[in-house]
């Protein structure tokens, strides 16, 4: 307690610092595997990436960025064995942030594909594991996070493939794609909005102070739905068959019509991300301004104040606008296969996926999931050629970034214990 | 140092250098025509410059086709079978093959074309060229095939195509039959060697259509799953 009382304001200072720092990198490395197929299928310029992300990833960290949060902070630890010395709650999750930081510079360094996810969720299992007891893990709710990583790029593929065989049968596979496009595509952007929404009203906006109950969620939803149709429509009005860019290529015009709605599916996609990895950054952060504001309870009534999940938000904004914006146009370079039909099926179900998995508060890796829906659509003979050694890989940087994410907390959990006491 | 799955999981498409590979086989029996009117107008000069060309452009034809080789490792995950697609690839190649097949040999040997059959023969060659260009054409449409998931309505048009190749295919079977009866009736006049190899080159020819026509079964197994 007296630890507390006499570091509090610097530990919370710390923390901010730790938290902003994971934040940075998560806006300069991540984002770009969000926003990667959007720029790659040449939907987008990059400065329009840049611009969408920053405030999608903003209002998707912010807005829907809670539940996930909470999991992070309270979810994983069971905090009625720490009541006797809060103090080590809040050593863990220094620990934690610092660990799954400087594992991901190590990974980043040596180029291995890691997940953020995977190594603060790994960081803090250690710790508590270790540092605390094995009693103080909700060990069921560790292996429904470990379950939704394998299930999440799954059900992205899973829709992925029927999203696109739904493109196929609506438009690509007809006698006129292009008048169908134009008639099919609207609904499409439709779904965009639909999805979004009602996953954000139902799910978050609690923190903001937004209490509806489903019905009018869904009334709501319907609504945004319909406005975001109407701006597609709008936007797509221009694009004309243009028989002479279809000489060579007969999709040239269909595909330009679905780059409007690759628009759409990119936000979705920064507002997804946003809502889930925003929490890797700054849900340990929230674990100790909670402890360290209730003078050392752990309270786990109080809700967590909305400037932490600004500072995420701000934070990832940072690393994208600083670093984040090469990234993005290196891995939007090197997708020069991917066509907007494609990019939008596989965006939109990853987006999908992972705004759900948001709204439950499990978190999952962006990443994984959109290289699900990316293979789901492969499997719907929608790609040119995947290189599926990358599956592999994935599974290897799980193996090794649990282990080493837990080991290097459990490291820094002893040291800071050592330094503060 | 950037390192995204997402980025790493595309691999570059077979599909666009397939249809560079097949118009580099097309270009190489094309310079038989150029190849045709010098042996028979005895200029040896020039159809050793045009056996020089299909040469080389079987030569650049080789390089793609191992090029796209070399880019499709068992670990790459395609819309279409991956054998399926490496035997296309060899057909395309075949064409080439044979088209240096043919200029090789004619200017070895010098062959004289007798008179009466060097119309004959001309015809054989454009409709066996006919037949490569069809398949041409039929591989032009790998990329809509790509883009619609080789599925549905574009599948119909390259149907269309194929059985057009097959009709194209058949022509030149004809002329080559009525090619063989002209040559059989003037035979008696010329070395029997000669016309040996004669009877050689009209059957290769033949072949080029033979394996045009091969390229767009081998399409077309690629549709049929």
């Amino acid at each position: 307690m007296e630890i507390i009382a006499q570091y509090g304001t610097i530990m919370v200072v710390m923390a901010c610092i730790f938290g902003f720092f994971m934040a940075w990198g998560v806006g300069a490395n991540d984002v770009a595997n969000a926003m990667g197929t959007s720029v790659g299928s040449r939907a987008l310029t990059l400065k329009q990436a840049i611009l969408i992300a920053i405030l999608f990833e903003f209002a998707g960290a912010y807005l829907a960025g809670g539940a996930v949060t909470d999991t992070i902070r309270k979810g994983i630890i069971e905090p009625s064995m720490l009541s006797a010395n809060p103090e080590l709650l809040v050593f863990g999750m220094m620990a934690s942030l610092l660990a799954a930081g400087i594992w991901l510079l190590i990974a980043t360094h040596f180029g291995w594909p890691v997940s953020t996810t995977h190594s603060i969720v790994g960081a803090i299992v250690g710790f508590a594991a270790v540092g605390i007891s094995m009693e103080a893990v909700h060990w069921n709710k560790v292996g429904n996070i470990v379950a939704s990583w394998v299930v999440s790029p799954v059900t992205a593929g899973v829709i992925a493939f029927f999203l696109f065989r739904s493109v196929q049968k609506l438009i690509l596979d007809t006698e006129n794609p292009f008048a169908n496009a134009k008639r099919y595509v609207p609904m499409y952007i439709f779904l965009v909005g639909f999805i979004i929404a009602m996953v954000t009203f139902t799910k978050g906006l609690k923190h903001v102070g937004l209490h509806l109950s489903w019905g009018e969620s869904a009334a709501v939803s319907v609504l945004i739905g319909l406005v975001t149709m109407g701006i597609g429509i709008f936007m797509q009005r221009g694009i004309k068959l243009d028989p002479e860019a279809n000489r060579d290529f007969h999709f040239t015009s269909v595909e330009k019509v679905f780059g409007v709605l690759m628009m759409f599916t990119a936000c979705a996609m920064a507002f997804a991300h946003g809502s889930n990895d925003v929490a890797n950054a700054v849900g340990p952060l929230a674990a100790i301004v909670g402890i360290v504001n209730a003078g050392g309870e752990v309270a786990q009534k109080a809700a967590m104040p909305a400037w932490i999940l600004l500072l995420g938000g701000a934070g990832i904004v940072a690393g994208l606008v600083m670093y984040g914006h090469k990234v993005i146009a290196t891995v939007g370079q090197n997708i020069t296969e991917l066509t907007p039909s494609r990019g939008f099926a596989a965006t939109l179900a990853a987006a999908s996926t992972v705004v759900v998995a948001s709204g439950t508060g499990l978190p999952i890796s962006t990443t994984h999931t959109l290289v699900g829906a990316v293979l789901g659509v492969g499997l719907a003979r929608g790609m040119a050629a995947l290189n599926l050694r990358v599956v592999g890989t994935i599974f290897v940087s799980w193996i090794v970034t649990l282990p080493a994410g837990a080991i290097l907390s459990i490291m820094f959990f002893f040291m800071l214990k050592g330094m503060f006491s | 140092m950037v390192n995204s799955p997402i980025m790493q999981m595309f691999a570059r498409s077979p599909f666009k250098p397939m249809q560079e590979h097949i118009i580099k086989a097309q270009a190489s029996a094309a310079e038989l025509i150029p190849f045709f009117d010098a042996v028979i107008a005895n200029d040896w000069n020039t159809a050793s410059e045009c056996q020089h060309r299909i040469a080389v452009i079987e030569g650049e034809a080789d390089d793609m086709k191992r090029d796209i080789r070399q880019r499709l490792p068992a670990s790459i995950f395609l819309p279409v079978p991956r054998t399926d697609l490496l035997d296309l690839l060899r057909m395309q190649d075949k064409i080439a093959n044979r088209a240096k097949d043919i200029a090789g040999l004619m200017l070895g040997r010098q062959m004289q074309i007798p008179e009466p059959i060097q119309d004959e023969l001309r015809e054989l060659l454009r409709t066996a060229l006919q037949t490569i260009e069809q398949a041409v054409l039929a591989l032009s449409e790998l990329d809509e095939l790509l883009a619609a998931g080789f599925r549905g309505h574009e599948v119909d048009i390259v149907e269309r195509l194929i059985t057009e190749l097959d009709r194209l295919e058949h022509k030149t079977d004809e002329h080559e039959r009525e090619l063989r009866a002209s040559l059989f009736r003037v035979e008696r006049d010329l070395w029997p060697i000669d016309v040996m190899f004669l009877y050689q080159i009209i059957q290769w020819v033949g072949d080029l259509a033979n394996r045009a026509q091969q390229v767009g079964s081998r399409l077309q197994l690629l549709l049929a799953r």
